[in-house]
């Protein structure tokens, strides 16, 4: 059988009508991952003792009648989501023995629906990149074309799903970390309000920004698994207090009426030319199923990338502290003092991108310069959010290009770090604004690579995102990968 | 002659249950590393939490001591790498605590006169407390111990508003009464509950401008902090005397030597790095929140000075003793419960309990006793049930036993019944016994009236008070003359 480019809700509907086991069903994507892992990269760790067992328990749900829309569905999860008695490593030489005596609330969740877990995803290091390939352990290839990246950080979620090795998969998103590698990929990732899902267990990159979300083969997959994950959590106190709601509620509402907004800037110079004709013929779409497709502005988003790496960097600089090597991880051979052993430990551990982003945060932070960059950039955020604020009195929905580019060559970009942030003009905006957005495919490049386009919306209205996206997914033909 | 300039910064933790991110208990004490949990050790991908009652107890400090309770109030994250702080930042607020613009009163003398003095407060934040390094020294190791690591603290930090070591002890004295009857500290400097950074300068009298100053640290007993500030004017006297400078330095006191040294110079001072934490929303309070709040607050030692004097008619020498400690205010609040004869409870506190207090019998921490039980002591003395003699040993014998005061007065025969009957019986007994001494009596002799009183007392004993003795047996003679 073959499961590749099988929903969750097809799954579903297999398991509980009894064509396939929860254990057939785990075995078949584990044995697509031992095909095809191997050049893919996409997992550090593949659970597939755990996965038996976990399918066991799902089986047991199932044949009592009481499953629940992810019971016995098999689900891969990022590598900087803490699982109680798995490696949980970041991609970091740091953490590459580290076991949390935990689990993430995310992951206790999707546990007591019994889902099986495949396996910890790989990703850029403590999430800072959009190609993975600072992964420590495993750079992980686009499915589209191996010499390609996936885009980063959830790159293994991305490709894994892309590939048919899980039908869905749990990343994070920081600056555009779920919806830009799900664009490369040709997946759809939905990257939720900040708040609504608990970070309890996500090792921090920037707890302001930080969102757990899901990549899946289209957006009603990514709801049914935002479904599971959200709601209010009493050990993350900035999760918010709003009752769990149905995500799915709205699919199928036509989008007739509804008024779409075309911020210019995000279409300007700098934007591929093959992306911009791509999102503005989805647009075209839209209309012609009765939407209203309005144009504005948002002078400040030639600033956003500046402010995201300060806000970014400035509060991973202060999260990364407590990797010293005294407790757990990565601790060097040498050094005679503390100091010398924590700095050892560190210079050892992190890799060149995290060094970067710590001498940078840290940089913005220090006495005296503190105005001028971190203060600024919190000033920044102000006006972003208030041009959001504006530009949602005049529509639903934003649509916007997910990428300037798709998925670009593995040793393009790499020596230019300045250049590699300018590629996230695209996403970081929404996460300064708090905001929910989901990406989805809207064409494919002449070399047949996915572009992505983002559609975003107001705070806790994941459900109409997840609708306008649906809508144009129900009229458009997925390609899947040459690797499959 | 220098004028000292000192301000203080006091850390007093607060007697929350569990610890202020975190679920883990805030108790002291307990194994090492047995009080803690993934949160406050800062694994990777846990969160903070705050503790609603930390906040609530740092508003109830501000309301003691007289500070504006800020509506809008932000915690920051405090970077620094050291053991002992395992997430290398400690959750701390800096541009908005919760508090600010308190006052303290203190009671100061001034050419031999008390007057009072008025401390300003220049804020009170709430901030977590670090863990404790233990150096081995023979196996050439140190170790962590995360128990204190999370547990609540209050900085409360002073304007440059005290001029000498006792000003300053003065201050610490009454901030710990304050915590201390709003019930947020305990206030036990030996256990570290209560920690002082002293910063000092001295100025000359003509001068305009303050000196330059230097930080004395975690200085953690009454005693510690007078010697430092002490040693520090000499220390900076003689550095400008001899026409030096003084530099700003953070220094370190030795208990053992009596003298501070320097830690590290300004130049070498932490850039902490500060900005707003992520993990906890800004805290807002209404008015109603903070009235709730407000409302909670115990009676302050003030507001007990006021009753005692004002309601109960106490002396204000009195007063100021019960008030001096929560926990004999407290006792002589419970006592009065029981008995209320205020003057009497507070004379026997403060002559008999306290003395034996004093002379370290007993703790009022600890005492073996009820504030009931001792209330009922006070009452049967006063009620002549037992005679004030046989109170004081009845009091004795609680601080030794514990037992109650009505089993200690039985089982050693203090309980008097005043039956005049049966003290007529004996006294006649007595006179008939006595017959030529009796004759004495009559004949003028008045110093015989010692023995037969002796007598009767003899037979007496545990029945009726020597009083009572005396005129039946005076009425007696009389009755014979």
């Amino acid at each position: 059988m073959d499961v590749s480019q099988l929903k969750i809700r097809q799954l579903r509907e297999m398991l509980d009508k009894k064509e396939i086991s929860a254990a057939e069903l785990a075995d078949e994507y584990i044995k697509r991952i031992k095909e095809y892992d191997k050049k893919l990269e996409s997992y550090i760790t593949v659970t597939e003792e755990i996965a038996k067992e976990q399918a066991k328990a799902a089986q047991e749900r199932i044949n009592s009648g009481s499953s629940s829309a992810l019971t016995g569905i098999p689900i891969a999860i990022k590598d900087n989501i803490c699982t109680e008695g798995v490696k949980t490593t970041c991609a970091s030489k740091m953490l590459e023995n580290f076991v949390p005596p935990y689990n993430a609330t995310v992951i206790e969740k999707l546990y007591s629906e019994n889902i099986v877990m495949l396996g910890k995803t790989s990703m850029d290091e403590f999430a800072m990149g959009g190609s993975t390939q600072t992964s420590a352990f495993a750079k992980t290839k686009n499915p589209y074309d191996l010499n390609r990246v996936p885009g980063g950080s959830s790159g293994g979620s991305a490709a894994c799903v892309s590939a048919g090795l899980a039908p869905a998969a749990l990343g994070s998103d920081t600056g555009g970390s779920i919806r830009q590698p799900a664009a490369f990929c040709g997946v759809t990732g939905l990257k939720p309000t900040y708040g609504r899902v608990s970070r309890y267990g996500l090792v921090a990159f920037a707890s302001s920004l930080d969102q757990i979300g899901p990549i899946a083969r289209d957006a009603h997959d990514c709801a049914l698994v935002l479904n599971a994950i959200s709601g209010c959590d009493s050990r993350d106190g900035t999760s918010s207090r709003l009752a769990a709601e149905n995500f799915a509620a709205k699919i199928g509402m036509p989008v007739k009426g509804m008024k779409i907004a075309v911020p210019k800037e995000f279409y300007a110079d700098g934007i591929d030319a093959v992306v911009r004709d791509s999102v503005l013929s989805a647009a075209q779409k839209y209309k012609e199923m009765g939407a209203e497709i309005v144009e504005c502005s948002m002078p400040s988003l030639k600033y956003a990338v500046a402010a995201y790496y300060l806000i970014s960097s400035a509060e991973a600089s202060s999260n990364l502290s407590r990797y010293d090597g005294i407790k757990y991880g990565h601790r060097s051979s040498k050094g005679d003092s503390y100091s010398e052993l924590v700095c050892n430990s560190r210079s050892e551990g992190f890799g060149e991108e995290v060094k970067r982003r710590i001498l940078l945060g840290n940089y913005a932070l220090s006495s005296g310069y503190y105005d001028a960059y971190y203060g600024k950039a919190m000033a920044l955020k102000q006006k972003i959010r208030a041009e959001y604020e504006e530009i949602f009195k005049l529509c639903d929905v934003i649509l916007t290009p997910t990428a300037p580019s798709v998925a670009y060559g593995i040793n393009e970009n790499v020596t230019d770090p300045v250049k590699m942030y300018q590629a996230d003009i695209c996403t970081v905006t929404v996460n300064i604004a708090s905001l929910p957005a989901i990406s989805t495919t809207c064409g494919y490049d002449s070399k047949g690579m996915p572009i992505g386009m983002s559609i975003i919306g107001k705070h806790f209205d994941e459900a109409t995102i997840i609708q306008v996206a649906d809508a144009f997914e129900k009229n458009f033909e997925i390609i899947p990968p040459r690797i499959v | 002659m220098y004028i000292p300039v000192i301000g203080l910064e006091i850390h007093a933790e607060l007697l929350t249950k569990s610890k202020v991110f975190c679920n883990c208990s805030a108790e002291f004490g307990g194994d090492q590393n047995s009080r803690c949990c993934p949160v406050c050790t800062g694994m990777p991908g846990t969160l903070p939490v705050i503790n609603q009652t930390a906040v609530e107890y740092a508003v109830k400090a501000g309301f003691a001591l007289n500070c504006e309770i800020n509506k809008f109030s932000v915690f920051d994250r405090k970077n620094y790498f050291y053991p002992d702080l395992p997430k290398a930042y400690q959750i701390s607020q800096l541009n908005y605590p919760l508090c600010i613009n308190g006052s303290v009163p203190i009671e100061v003398e001034v050419d031999g006169e008390k007057i009072q003095k008025n401390i300003r407060i220049n804020r009170i934040h709430l901030e977590e407390d670090a863990g404790k390094l233990i150096h081995d020294d023979y196996n050439g190791v140190s170790l962590a111990d995360y128990n204190r690591c999370g547990i609540p603290l209050i900085e409360i930090v002073t304007e440059p508003d005290i001029r000498s070591a006792e000003e300053a002890r003065a201050f610490v004295e009454k901030v710990s009464l304050l915590l201390q009857y709003a019930g947020v500290c305990d206030c036990k400097m030996e256990q570290g509950s209560l920690r002082c950074d002293v910063n000092i300068s001295i100025m000359k009298p003509t001068d305009t401008e303050f000196g330059t100053r230097a930080e004395i640290k975690n200085l953690n007993s009454l005693k510690s902090i007078v010697r430092a500030i002490e040693y520090e004017i000499k220390r900076q006297s003689k550095i400008l005397d001899g026409g030096g400078k003084v530099v700003q330095e953070t220094r370190r006191f030795n208990d053992n030597h009596g003298d501070t040294k320097s830690m590290r110079s300004k130049e070498d001072a932490h850039d902490y790095r500060y900005f707003p934490e992520p993990d906890i929303l800004q805290v807002n309070f209404t008015d109603e929140d903070l009235a709730a709040i407000r409302a909670k607050l115990p009676e302050l030692p003030e507001k007990r000075f006021e009753r005692y004097t004002k309601e109960y008619g106490l002396s204000e020498t009195d007063a100021k003793i019960l008030v001096s400690q929560k926990t004999i205010s407290d006792f002589f609040n419970g006592a009065l419960e029981v008995y209320n004869n205020p003057k009497s409870i507070s004379s026997f506190i403060i002559v008999e309990l306290l003395r034996r207090v004093n002379l370290g019998e007993v703790s009022m921490d600890n005492l073996p006793f009820s504030s009931k039980d001792f209330a009922i002591l006070v009452q049967m003395a006063d009620e002549e049930k037992v005679s004030k003699n046989d109170a004081k040993t009845i009091l004795r014998f609680m601080v030794e036993s514990g037992k109650n005061p009505e089993e200690i007065a039985k089982e050693n025969g203090f309980l008097i019944s005043n039956d005049t009957g049966k003290v007529e019986e004996v006294v006649e007994g007595v006179l008939s016994a006595n017959k030529a001494i009796v004759e004495q009596w009559l004949s003028g002799e008045q110093k015989v009236f010692g023995f037969l009183m002796g007598q009767c007392t003899k037979e007496l004993k545990g029945v009726c008070t020597p009083k009572v003795v005396k005129d039946i047996l005076e009425a007696k003679l009389n009755s014979m003359k």
